[in-house]
């Protein structure tokens, strides 16, 4: 497969699905959480926007409802929710900061090389174009888990998390042009919902240990540990 | 209409205020999910499968949609009046009552959505709406300590699910290429009759995140870190209910992708690598969760790693294929729901009793309140696989399935039951007749449904009844395609 | 290189074409390097409400420096006083490898991309050498400093560098050109990170903010300036000089690259007019964006860069993987 071959919009989609995978970096290199916020709205966005380019490549048109729906859900309101939940819980100048960034820069990368490799017996068999985006796909999947790991405060944990759905739509909106709308509507749903109790979470937490630091949660593996 | 009714449940319930009549109501819908559940699994046996608007029933899914309507009605029994025993010492408000029972019959319906689906990606949608209904509910007193497992829960449970959604876009990816009507690339109906079709590579791939990510829920070791917190911090009816069912349900969803990839297999030159995955992961699970049973110091942790190792005993099962596998391994299903979630009622009581979770400090049960002492006593025979019970049953199918197909695996499966028999003994003998404590006093136990569960699976283990037998070994044929009796 | 098969006569005439045209290319770097300064200059001016110098101030700073005595420390040693002409000498000859208004000239064919990063690093160890050599504290630091930078800004030029060989099969940047021009406008997530990577490499290796102001008279903000602290007269004249060549030739680098069109692909008057044109157009632009972003970002501490410049060799890395996941590999 030659990008050339391709159109300029399909190669569009390309250097989205690129920009997608960049700006997980960027999440991951983020120290401020308002920061961390911006940075994956326009993940969403653009996500959204690839998502409406492929719609007009194949001439689906569900897949339009469906970038629509990221654009409001992923890039909008989330952000819109975690922001409004900082600022209540007056986290503004927080910072998370990346323990060692090199490493785990470096780390993201060999993440990225591992979906590659994982993904190639499924890219030989040129079944689609858009198949190589499977593989930038999982990688960020993989480097929303990676922000997870690496972080601190519970607001970046959740950003990663949702870092991952952005992935896993990425997956689904390339490669298998959108899964039908019912399922679409589903996980639209379940992200939502999760969203929600995630800012009901941070309420709990924070009022049952003075703080987002998820570190500090650590009674239960403690007390199993004692003789 | 099975499925609805919970449904139904759930939004009615988030509406009413007064603790009495939501804790009726509860067993209202209960008992009516249960009617239904049997009316439907009655049309299955006579009539063969159903399938129509994006559901597939057949002898597989609907014996667990009756297990968990029946279970679900049995801890809603259990739970009203325990519930309110807890509201009234204050661990829980009033309002908190009302999400409670709301989400339980959501809990309800999201599981039964899960097992009744037709459709890959609405699998995937209620799995991750169950996790999202009893997220909240672990952390329904508000410790720190439950508040870290619930987090814990949502998180864990969140990314494998993440990396189960994957694997379904990568079968769905296979499914477009292979069918002819790519639209219907999600059904699993379809996808099972052209499962030749799909491509071994893909396939193989997508199986190896679904077993991860579904095996989470399931508690495969070493997914399985938000087991035990979620399992014990919660308020028992849920422990129950989370044992009992949930990580069927999750199970289940591993088994049905099992048969696809196994069809898709047959032609390659790795046929067994998915069965070769999950007896790998259950055997692991199943060792670890064992000789972990020991170190444990709160009651209901010691439980949970028990359903652990048991889940990691049915996931060997369900591997090793072959209908005298999967015939134990259903029937392993169907007693380990029954006895799990038993033997947390009596657990719930027993905490009660002493005021406490934590093992040293329960003591002299069977003296203080007979009723909850030879219950806890005869649960843990139960689920340790003394021999009248049916967890024994079903674990000596297994033994002679694995000493026909893996005969060297038996004695490290013997060991592991050695091992967790142990530890539970261990456990429990201080417990059940160690010296009570001063003035530790019975409470209102309702042990009902204690003895209807335990009855059942001693029953099992005597005789199974025929038209049970009958239908598991239909769904013995659909998983493993062959016959056992 | 042409075989020599053709004869003598068109050897002759090629030597005389190539000679002609290395020394058009060489000119035209020599005095539009600071012509390109006093245009920087000029609008940073203006957007800070100023008017700014004239347009021929660089001209008329490097005619009196080259006036005045050149006065050397009694510590020097020679290298002091032959590195302004080997750093002189080396960017030119960086300079004259990149394809300015046409591609395919006999010259560069032989200079590619591999040649031009070791011209450049050339410059840069006799640069920081002299700055150790007369012994004073801030030559020794602006040294290690520019050490420091360029050892990180190096891999991440190499690898956005190989993301565009890759492509190409060649690492001739005439070829990389011509290549880039053949297939009309082909949008390539490894070009824009190979873009990205560069700029941030040009902003660094140059001296601008946000890596290190050029107008600082602070010698413990200083990188580039700590070296040629001790330099006066024709020395100081030559280096200035070859910093402005630097950053014209990152510029050139950069607009010739990834957006090729104008440049001539054939030696007639008008395609080499037009493509003089073109890359004239390219520069000014190209030259307000670096004005506005010094006027808008700060400058960085020290201990920073090594994260700007980590973020760039990411960004050159993310190209690279682009190109062999999306791209269909080598």
């Amino acid at each position: 497969m030659i990008l050339t071959q391709l159109t300029l919009v399909e190669q569009a989609v390309f250097v989205l699905a690129a920009l997608v995978l960049f700006l997980s970096f960027s999440i991951l290199a983020q120290a401020r959480l308002v920061a961390g916020i911006h940075v994956f709205a326009w993940q969403g966005a653009v996500l959204a926007g690839a998502t409406g380019l492929v719609a007009l490549v194949d001439g689906e048109p569900h897949l339009l409802v469906s970038a629509g729906l990221t654009l409001a859900l992923k890039a909008l309101l989330i952000p819109w929710m975690l922001h409004r939940l900082v600022r209540r819980l007056e986290l503004e100048r927080h910072l998370d900061p990346l323990p060692r960034p090199a490493v785990a820069l470096m780390l993201g990368a060999a993440l990225v090389i591992f979906s590659y490799w994982v993904v190639v017996p499924i890219e030989r068999l040129e079944l689609a174009t858009t198949r190589n985006i499977l593989s930038l796909s999982l990688a960020v999947v993989l480097l929303g888990l990676l922000i997870m790991v690496t972080r601190r405060q519970a607001v970046t944990q959740v950003i990663g998390f949702m870092s991952m759905e952005n992935g896993l739509f990425l997956a689904a909106a390339t490669a298998t042009h959108g899964m039908p709308l019912v399922v679409e509507l589903g996980v639209a749903f379940d992200v939502l919902v999760a969203a929600v109790l995630f800012g009901v979470f941070f309420l709990q937490i924070s009022e049952s240990i003075e703080s987002l630091d998820v570190d500090r949660l650590n009674r239960l593996s403690a007390w199993e540990d004692e003789p | 209409m099975t499925v609805f009714v919970p449904l139904m449940g759930t939004l009615v319930l988030a509406g009413i205020r007064s603790l009495q009549l939501a804790g009726r109501l509860n067993l209202g819908f209960c008992a009516t999910t249960l009617a239904a559940a049997l009316g439907l699994a009655l049309r299955i046996l006579q009539g063969g499968d159903l399938t129509g608007h994006g559901f597939h029933v057949d002898a597989f899914n609907v014996y667990l949609v009756v297990l968990t309507a029946f279970v679900g009605l049995t801890t809603a029994i259990f739970s009203r009046p325990y519930m309110a025993h807890v509201c009234r010492e204050g661990r829980v408000t009033e309002r908190r009552m009302r999400l409670y029972h709301s989400m339980f019959q959501g809990f309800l319906f999201t599981m039964l959505l899960a097992l009744t689906t037709d459709n890959l990606g609405v699998l995937w949608v209620a799995v991750e709406g169950a996790t999202l209904a009893t997220v909240l509910l672990v952390s329904l007193y508000r410790t720190p300590e439950s508040i870290e497992a619930a987090w814990k829960y949502f998180i864990l449970c969140g990314v494998g699910i993440a990396l189960a959604l994957f694997g379904t876009v990568l079968v769905y990816f296979a499914a477009q290429h292979a069918l002819a009507d790519p639209s219907r690339g999600l059904s699993w109906t379809v996808l099972y009759g052209e499962a030749a079709r799909l491509h071994p590579t893909v396939m193989a791939i997508a199986f190896v995140f679904l077993l991860v990510g579904y095996g989470t829920k399931v508690g495969l070791v070493p997914l399985h870190n938000w087991l035990p917190d979620a399992h014990s911090e919660g308020p028992t009816p849920m422990s129950a209910v989370l044992s009992g069912l949930l990580l069927n349900v999750a199970l289940y969803a591993v088994v049905r992708f099992k048969m696809l990839v196994d069809g898709a297999l047959v032609a390659s030159d790795q046929p067994g690598i998915a069965g070769e995955l999950m007896m790998g992961f259950g055997l692991i699970s199943f060792l670890v969760a064992g000789l972990f049973l020991h170190r444990q110091r709160d009651i209901k942790r010691m439980f949970s790693y028990s359903s652990i190792e048991h889940m990691g005993l049915m996931t060997f099962a369900f591997g090793i294929g072959g209908p005298l596998a999967t015939f134990g391994a259903l029937l392993h299903m169907l007693v380990h729901s029954l006895t799990k979630s038993a033997i947390f009622v009596t657990v719930g009581h027993a905490s009660h009793i002493a005021g406490t979770q934590t093992i040293e400090q329960i003591r002299g049960l069977i003296r203080t309140q007979p009723a909850v002492g030879w219950g806890l006593l005869i649960g843990v025979a139960a689920i340790a696989g003394f021999p009248p019970f049916g967890v024994f049953t079903s674990e000596f199918l297994l033994l002679s399935a694995t000493m026909q197909s893996w005969p060297w695996l038996t004695s490290v499966l013997l060991f592991g039951l050695v091992v967790a028999f142990a530890g539970l003994f261990r456990h429990l003998h201080p417990m059940v007749y160690g010296k009570a404590p001063e003035g530790q006093q019975p409470v209102a136990a309702n042990m009902l449904p204690v003895m209807v569960h335990l009855g059942l699976v001693l029953w099992l283990g005597i005789a199974i009844p025929a038209f049970l037998a009958h239908w598991l070994d239909q769904a013995t044929w659909l998983i493993s395609g062959g016959h056992l009796l | 290189m042409v075989p020599g098969n053709s004869g003598g006569v068109v050897v002759g005439d090629l030597v005389n074409l190539s000679s002609g045209w290395v020394l058009l290319q060489a000119a035209l770097f020599l005095f539009g390097a600071p012509l390109l300064m006093a245009w920087v200059r000029r609008v940073k001016a203006r957007l800070q409400n100023r008017r700014g110098p004239g347009w021929l101030q660089p001209y008329r700073d490097l005619n009196k420096l080259f006036a005045k005595e050149a006065l050397v420390a009694h510590t020097a040693s020679e290298l002091f006083r032959a590195a302004p002409y080997v750093v002189f000498a080396t960017t030119l000859l960086a300079c004259l490898g990149v394809p300015l208004v046409a591609v395919g000239q006999p010259f560069t064919a032989v200079a590619d991309v591999i040649v031009l990063v070791g011209f450049l690093a050339l410059g840069r160890f006799f640069l920081a050498l002299a700055g150790m050599d007369v012994g004073t504290a801030f030559g020794g630091m602006g040294a290690s400093r520019e050490m420091l930078v360029s050892a990180l800004a190096e891999p991440a030029m190499l690898l956005a560098v190989f993301t565009l060989a890759m492509t190409a099969h060649s690492t001739n940047l005439s070829s990389v050109i011509d290549h880039q021009l053949a297939f009309g406008l082909v949008l390539r997530p490894s070009y824009l990170f190979a873009l990205m990577a560069l700029v941030l490499v040009a902003v660094a290796e140059t001296g601008r903010i946000p890596v290190d102001n050029p107008t600082t008279h602070l010698e413990l903000t200083m990188i580039h300036e700590a070296m040629i602290l001790e330099y006066s007269g024709r020395h100081l004249a030559l280096m200035e000089w070859a910093a402005q060549l630097k950053l014209m030739l990152y510029g050139v680098l950069i607009v010739n690259v990834f957006l090729p069109w104008g440049i001539a692909r054939e030696v007639s008057l008008a395609a080499v007019s037009f493509g003089l044109f073109a890359v004239v157009a390219k520069l000014l632009l190209l030259g307000v964006l670096l004005a506005v972003t010094e006027t808008v970002l700060a400058k960085m501490r020290l201990f920073r860069a090594p994260q700007f410049l980590n973020f760039s060799l990411l960004l050159a890395l993310l190209g690279l993987l682009s190109h062999v996941i999306l791209e269909g590999g080598a």
